[in-house]
């Protein structure tokens, strides 16, 4: 009886699955522009964004994971260890950087806020089976402000997501 | 279906401890979050419910009642508290930003006078937030 009661205290502690978002600021240049096409073309798809000198965002990052509350911290993830992945694996890599020079990235694909959305999931999602400090919080969004007027979002599959 | 979101800001201090753990594991994992003397934020809660809207009012649920009860029921409690020390709920666990939002929702569950509850978001800062949807599988 008594386990059993200790089983059902487990299983509700276990279901409750929180969210957390946490938001994060870069600083990057970029131009849009596609090789594969003329140039009065890129001029006309990207317009004043195929400047060829480029321009400057202050993005906005949104990390959302998901998973239960750990009964022993209250937490879905340590925040400390979720800040230190996304220090190395993001910001160190994309701070004040030109994104169209960051090759690993952007050698073969246009630095749109699209494109750099699910460059940022597939970098953290990468790095995430080698973190077992981040336990079992999954990753389940990323959110780019480019600016105040456009966002952009992606996730592993969009329609598991709750909202 | 219409997803209705009412917002309500409350102030309140705490502290991250687990009795469990040494001290020492308390400062590694808490970090400064670990002083006993606590500390204090401004918390945002979004608290959205869904529906189908009355063809007779045009509503989901009537603001109203909807502010009366998240005054009762949440503000009440929590607003201008020390959670660890005044909340009974968090005398047994940590009052992070993940379990303030689940004792929200269950102090909300099967209070609302129409609609159900949707989704708990609670801002711990501008920068940082938790979402909450109930119990799910």
């Amino acid at each position: 009886m008594r386990l059993c009661v200790l089983c059902a205290f487990v299983v509700k502690i276990m279901s409750s699955i929180a969210h957390l978002t946490r938001r994060y600021y870069f600083s990057a240049s970029h131009r849009l522009h596609n090789e594969a096409l003329g140039e009065e073309e890129n001029r006309r798809v990207y317009g004043k964004c195929n400047n060829p000198f480029g321009h400057g965002h202050n993005y906005a990052l949104e990390v959302t994971v998901g998973g239960a509350v750990e009964p022993a911290t209250g937490m879905v993830v340590n925040l400390a260890d979720l800040d230190r992945v996304v220090g190395e694996e993001i910001l160190e890599r994309f701070d004040h950087a030109n994104l169209n020079a960051c090759r690993e990235s952007f050698a073969s694909r246009v630095p749109t806020s699209e494109n750099l959305c699910q460059e940022i999931f597939r970098l953290l999602d990468d790095r995430w089976g080698r973190e077992p400090a981040l336990g079992n919080a999954r990753l389940e969004r990323v959110r780019i402000e480019e600016t105040s007027a456009n966002a952009f979002e992606c996730g592993p599959r969009s329609d598991n997501q709750p909202w | 279906m219409i997803y209705l979101t009412r917002k309500a800001e409350f102030s309140a201090s705490h502290y991250y401890h687990n009795p469990l753990f040494s001290s020492e594991q308390n400062a590694r994992l808490f970090g400064k979050c670990n002083n006993p003397n606590g500390h204090g934020h401004n918390y945002l809660l979004e608290v959205t419910v869904k529906g189908d809207v009355d063809p007779g009012t045009g509503m989901v649920l009537d603001l109203k009642q909807l502010k009366e009860v998240l005054n009762h029921e949440v503000l009440e409690v929590l607003d201008h508290r020390f959670l660890n020390h005044e909340v009974a709920a968090f005398a047994s666990r940590i009052p992070t930003t993940e379990n303030i939002a689940v004792e929200i929702w269950r102090m909300l569950e099967g209070k609302l006078p129409a609609g159900r509850l949707h989704r708990i978001r609670l801002y711990e800062t501008h920068d940082l937030f938790v979402d909450y949807y109930g119990e799910q599988g």
